[in-house]
């Protein structure tokens, strides 16, 4: 290893190619925020970019990128993590690389025909190679079969790598874990008539993947992460684990009943659905219990300052925004008032942001400080680390601000739209043009704004950070006591 | 140094985690054959294709204290009544058009989907387009030109030109009628519907 020099040989195979996952996912990342912008501007310029680029395709371009973004984050903490937990290389891993190149290509082509051709007539032909026009899962057939056959190759390099080497508590939740990623899938690729037997499958995946296969994903990757970055004991990271999943799936998979509340479904779901998805944000107290003891019994000392930092902004976020702010209106007699307003998109955006982007963030770092020899990336970064901090706080004030922005329209939009004017399209159109709606989206547009300077300013950090340092990494658990260390002093050593 | 309790054992938990998993989800199928069952077309819940040959109101329910939808007497869309399999094709078409438009990305549908539009569940009952009888007709013209028919509200926000015909706007027509149709438990909330002929 050469410390300070950008070089890919610093990095093993399966480092090499989350490598190649974290760069496509960070470059969706842009595309999430650019699209969302637009769309955004739509809602107080309605005439900008109107027949070009229309509210529909750009806002089906932020949310598809941002779920791919994250898959490909996931797949690369996955990669980034099974060779170190098996102890061995990646199994597979020349077939894995070529898997990478199909799946980037076959979502390039997915863009493109989004933005080039955008929609097409009422036939099958249109959903298998246009677009599915179902929320989140626009991708059209082909792309959705292309999609399953690279997640079972990625799950392949995964399972056969674990069970070839050690397999450990973290790896066997990991591959249970993709097993049901992958099969919930397969819930959405079939076309129905009947929109409530449509919708009842389309939540089996979004729901099941976001509020339960990818919370557990994600309690994984926490977990290889704290004992990475701070040197937690394995012992007590799985058991946590175990515990989250419990609590988890326990709640989470008949919380799915949240989502049945309006579809055509029985009303038994009111029941079911309230009470599992109000024990949702249980886990969630769990994570954070356990980022904050763990990093707490190790006094915070750690390798890598802007990985734990990201890594604790996942436990705070995943805990607000998927615990918190979907419990404000999970209850159905909440529900009816704010169901479709933008308290949904006040909660997602915090949700999706706190649970799912901090903690790819995280991996970003860990990826940079081995791409760059395994250098310092403790307390006495070059400016004191002045742009990790300052994109942290950026991107995070920027998402809480969106957060509440929507949260006020939404708020708005419940009362009057809801409660006064009685649902109807005049009712609809009466709360957007109230001016407590139209504040709530400039504002969010302003912290739009702060949040894209905060992912620029991260870009910037993450193609310097470590450069030309010649500091080794300290090591987690050798009670270094990087935070106690001044600026520029000589790296503690185990 | 004293051993650690029961239960903070990893294998207590990792077993506890299994079987929580294995119930849960065994739970969920369940409960997924019931309410498929409920719900499939034809049900008192979600009503067959061919209600789209009936009239269609949205009443109050004492008894479970919300609206639910009421199917009447004969009313066919454009005036001409339809098999059940002509009324199923008729709907699916409909769908496959909402599917292809990307309509899902500015509207709701049962509540789910974008907010830069009004949600669709009722639209076929909404009061915007003032007579039940010009209703089709409205719905028709609006959706094969929504320029130059356009509706904001002061909003500004105009549906754009998707090129849809003829044949393809009585088919969304029809979906929507349809879909007004399905028991929402209420959704949306207090609604008011169009005065329809003949109903107090």
């Amino acid at each position: 290893m050469k410390p300070g020099l950008s070089e890919i040989s610093n990095l093993s195979g399966g480092q090499q190619l989350a490598l190649k996952y974290f760069l496509v996912a960070g470059v969706l990342f842009g595309a999430q925020l650019l699209f969302g912008l637009l769309a955004g501007i739509q809602y107080l310029h309605p005439e900008f970019l109107y027949g070009i680029l229309d509210f529909s395709t750009n806002r089906m371009v932020h949310i598809n990128a941002m779920v791919v973004w994250m898959l490909f984050g996931f797949i690369g903490c996955a990669y980034w993590l099974i060779e170190d937990e098996s102890g061995i290389p990646v199994v597979g891993l020349r077939l894995g690389n070529l898997i990478f190149w199909v799946f980037t290509a076959a979502v390039a082509v997915v863009v493109v025909v989004y933005l080039f051709v955008q929609i097409g007539p009422g036939t099958d032909t249109t959903i298998w190679f246009i677009n599915e026009g179902r929320e989140y899962i626009e991708a059209p057939r082909w792309a959705d079969i292309g999609i399953v056959v690279c997640v079972l190759v990625f799950f392949f390099n995964i399972a056969a790598t674990a069970l070839k080497g050690r397999t450990t508590g973290i790896t066997g939740v990991l591959i249970l874990d993709l097993i049901a990623l992958a099969g919930l899938y397969l819930a959405g690729m079939v076309y129905f008539t009947n929109i409530s037997i449509d919708q009842y499958w389309w939540w089996w995946v979004i729901h099941l993947w976001v509020e339960a296969t990818w919370e557990v994903l994600v309690g994984c990757i926490m977990a290889w992460g704290l004992m990475t970055t701070l040197g937690a004991r394995r012992k007590i990271v799985q058991t946590w684990l175990y515990i989250e999943v419990a609590l988890m799936f326990g709640s989470g998979i008949l919380g799915l009943g949240h989502h049945y509340f309006w579809i055509g479904t029985p009303e038994y779901w009111f029941s079911i659905g309230g009470f599992f998805s109000a024990l949702e944000p249980i886990p969630l107290v769990a994570m954070v219990v356990h980022a904050i003891y763990d990093s707490g019994t190790h006094r915070f000392t750690n390798s890598n300052h802007p990985a734990l930092g990201w890594l604790i902004a996942h436990a705070f976020g995943n805990f607000f925004g998927a615990g918190v702010w979907g419990f404000m209106h999970t209850l159905p007699q909440i529900n009816l008032f704010t169901h479709g307003t933008q308290w949904t998109s006040s909660h997602g955006h915090l949700a999706f942001f706190g649970a799912y982007a901090t903690i790819n963030i995280a991996f970003f770092y860990l990826a940079a400080q081995k791409l760059r020899g395994n250098v310092w990336m403790a307390g006495g970064l070059a400016g004191n680390g002045w742009r990790w901090k300052g994109s942290l706080a950026l991107l995070n004030i920027g998402v809480v601000g969106m957060t509440m922005a929507l949260l006020i329209s939404g708020y708005e939009q419940s009362f009057v739209e809801r409660a006064i004017e009685g649902s109807g399209w005049a009712g609809y159109f009466a709360a957007q043009n109230h001016p407590w709606f139209i504040q709530g989206m400039v504002w969010r547009m302003v912290f739009g704004w702060i949040t894209l300077a905060g992912y620029l300013l991260m870009v910037w950090d993450l193609l310097t950070i470590g450069v030309g340092d010649s500091r080794a990494a300290i090591q987690p658990g050798g009670g270094g006591g990087a935070v106690l260390e001044e600026p520029g002093s000589a790296p503690a050593t185990a | 140094m004293s051993s650690a309790p029961w239960w903070s054992s990893e294998e207590l938990w990792r077993k506890t985690a299994f079987l929580v998993t294995a119930l849960m989800f065994v739970i969920l199928i369940f409960l997924t054959f019931d309410t498929l069952e409920q719900i499939s077309a034809g049900s008192d819940r979600v009503p067959d294709y061919s209600v789209i040959n009936k009239r269609i109101s949205y009443n109050f329910d004492a008894d479970r204290n919300f609206q639910v939808p009421v199917i009447g007497d004969a009313e066919p869309l454009f005036g001409k009544a339809l098999s059940d399999e002509e009324a199923e094709a008729l709907v699916t078409h409909g769908k496959k058009v909402i599917q292809g438009r990307n309509c899902m990305n500015c509207h709701t549908l049962l509540g789910n989907g974008a907010y830069f539009a009004p949600d669709l569940t009722k639209s076929w009952l909404d009061t915007s387009w003032g007579s039940a009888a010009a209703r089709e007709d409205l719905m028709l013209m609006f959706l094969m030109d929504p320029e130059t028919n356009a509706r904001t509200f002061g909003t500004g926000r105009k549906m754009p030109d998707l090129g849809i015909t003829e044949e393809e706007g009585r088919a969304v027509i029809a979906f929507l009628k349809w879909m007004a149709a399905i028991d929402t438990n209420g959704f949306p909330y207090n609604f008011k519907p169009i005065p329809q002929g003949g109903e107090s």
